[in-house]
């Protein structure tokens, strides 16, 4: 199958067939992460740039490495050191970058749909690395391939999202995925934190956790956004976390071989206790840190390796 | 692949594997035994040829010869004209190159442009003392200053046929067929 769009903007989207190229893709560049020289010269001559209006560690490094692994070059904006600070518009910013001929850009923006737009102005190819409450479609793929790879599958399995679904973006693209590579995707969070109407994305959702993580092959827990506290959608972190927090006792409910994900950057404590995040055991949110660089090396690859 | 017209067929199972065994005593006696020998195979078709040799190597000196894959994709010079896009496979050399006399295998060495590549990708895994390489079939056409130290067949051929490698492994029989159109 040839791979043939200019961009990844969601995975909403994606065919399933995609999906499994991507995932496919990412395997054989999982290997080059452990060399001694971490480096193939795939994308020699390449620019990527890394546009990032939002805060993150994570994404941003692991794009930048991913493109450094390929030979690329990258570059890297942030808001904050940017032109943005004076006033310039998206649509104008966009427009000076696409003038100095990259070959892809990678946009995290705080408004749903930044990177559509930007992918109908520009000529080049655009990744939408988060945007808004809306989707992040890197995160949910290197998520699918962790559980590919910890389950041998995804069909059939079951996987509970725990958290605020309301604002989570990685729940929103992890539900478009998972449900289209035929997991059973249930929800739980306070009823405050999960949107209306959310059943008709085909998934059950409850508002205990305990509910949800009965016999779950998969439990993948949401970071809560200490910055919408202020928003009145929970009364205080201890009370979230007596309800929806993640510990040795109510793992017990999901199935002995379960596996905990945790998108990052983990709030201790609060959606998930220290012991858990860090039981070899349960966790792996560190695997799922080291598939998002080859994800990401893959869908830069087959990005800029397109046939035209 | 399986709509192009066979024009001839070159090579049957009989030929493939004394050609192999040729290659496999050829490899011993200029490299003078298989001390710091290893193969490491081109996927996908000379990935097969690798383990059929290797096996024929360990047979003959009475022990294993350390087997590596190697996929180039990564440095082709075409991906981005290329209309095929090649899906990428793994490579695998759990064993260091360093010092090592390394014999590459291929199924058909026709332009010399895979060989660059797996040269340059080798190289990035180690400092071998020495790349040796043995393919199946040599059809010419080279666009590169490369040659081969073993080859089973010399093979000359017109530039729109097209020179095809099949394997019980992935084809389910062994011959080698010259086809119509590349």
């Amino acid at each position: 199958m040839k791979f043939t769009r200019k961009d990844i903007l969601g995975i909403k989207d994606l065919s399933v067939d995609e999906i499994n190229l991507i995932l496919e893709t990412a395997e054989s560049f999982l290997e080059i992460s452990t060399r001694e020289i971490k480096k193939v010269p795939t994308l020699r001559g390449k620019t990527v740039i890394n546009l990032f209006f939002e805060a993150s560690t994570r994404t941003r490094t692991s794009f930048e490495i991913a493109g450094k692994r390929l030979s690329a070059d990258t570059i890297n904006i942030s808001a904050s050191t940017s032109s943005v600070v004076k006033g310039e518009t998206l649509i104008d910013t966009a427009r000076n970058l696409e003038a100095m001929n990259p070959d892809v850009i990678v946009i995290r923006h705080s408004a749903a749909g930044a990177p559509h737009l930007l992918a109908t102005l520009v000529k080049q190819s655009i990744i939408n690395a988060g945007d808004g409450a809306h989707e992040h479609p890197t995160q949910a793929l290197l998520d699918m391939m962790t559980i590919k790879e910890k389950k041998g599958r995804i069909a059939g399995l079951k996987v509970a999202i725990i958290g605020d679904i309301t604002h989570s973006r990685v729940a929103r693209s992890n539900i478009y995925g998972l449900s289209k590579m035929g997991a059973n995707v249930v929800l739980a969070g306070p009823a405050t934190m999960l949107p209306r109407d959310i059943e008709q994305m085909g998934v059950q959702v409850h508002t205990k956790l305990e509910d949800a993580i009965i016999d779950a092959d998969v439990v993948m827990m949401l970071r809560i956004q200490l910055e919408r506290q202020k928003q009145n959608i929970f009364p205080s972190l201890r009370e979230y976390s007596q309800h929806y927090c993640l510990n040795s006792r109510n793992i017990k409910l999901a199935r002995k071989d379960a596996i905990v994900m945790h998108p990052g950057p983990i709030n201790r404590g609060v959606e998930i206790s220290p012991d858990i995040a860090d039981d070899p055991a349960y966790s792996v949110i560190l695997d799922q840190v080291n598939k998002g660089v080859a994800v990401r090396m893959a869908l830069l690859y087959l990005l800029t390796g397109g046939s035209e | 692949m399986a709509d192009n017209k066979i024009i001839k067929v070159v090579m049957d199972k009989e030929v493939i594997d004394r050609c192999l065994t040729r290659i496999a005593y050829e490899i011993l006696e200029k490299n003078k035994g298989m001390e710091n020998l290893v193969l490491v195979g081109i996927r996908t078709g000379g990935v097969y040829l690798a383990e059929r040799l290797k096996k024929k190597i360990s047979g003959i000196e009475g022990q294993e010869i350390p087997l590596g894959i190697l996929d180039i994709t990564f440095y082709r010079d075409d991906i981005s004209s290329s209309h095929k896009k090649p899906l990428s496979g793994k490579t695998s050399i759990t064993f260091s190159l360093d010092e090592k006399k390394v014999v590459l295998v291929d199924d058909v060495l026709f332009t010399g442009r895979t060989i660059r590549a797996a040269m340059d990708a080798l190289i990035d895994f180690g400092r071998p003392n020495m790349i040796q390489l043995a393919v199946l079939i040599d059809r010419g056409h080279r666009e590169l200053p490369i040659r081969a130290d073993f080859v089973g067949k010399n093979l000359p051929s017109s530039l729109w046929e097209a020179v095809s490698v099949h394997l019980v492994e992935k084809n389910g029989m062994d011959e080698v067929v010259i086809e119509e159109g590349a």
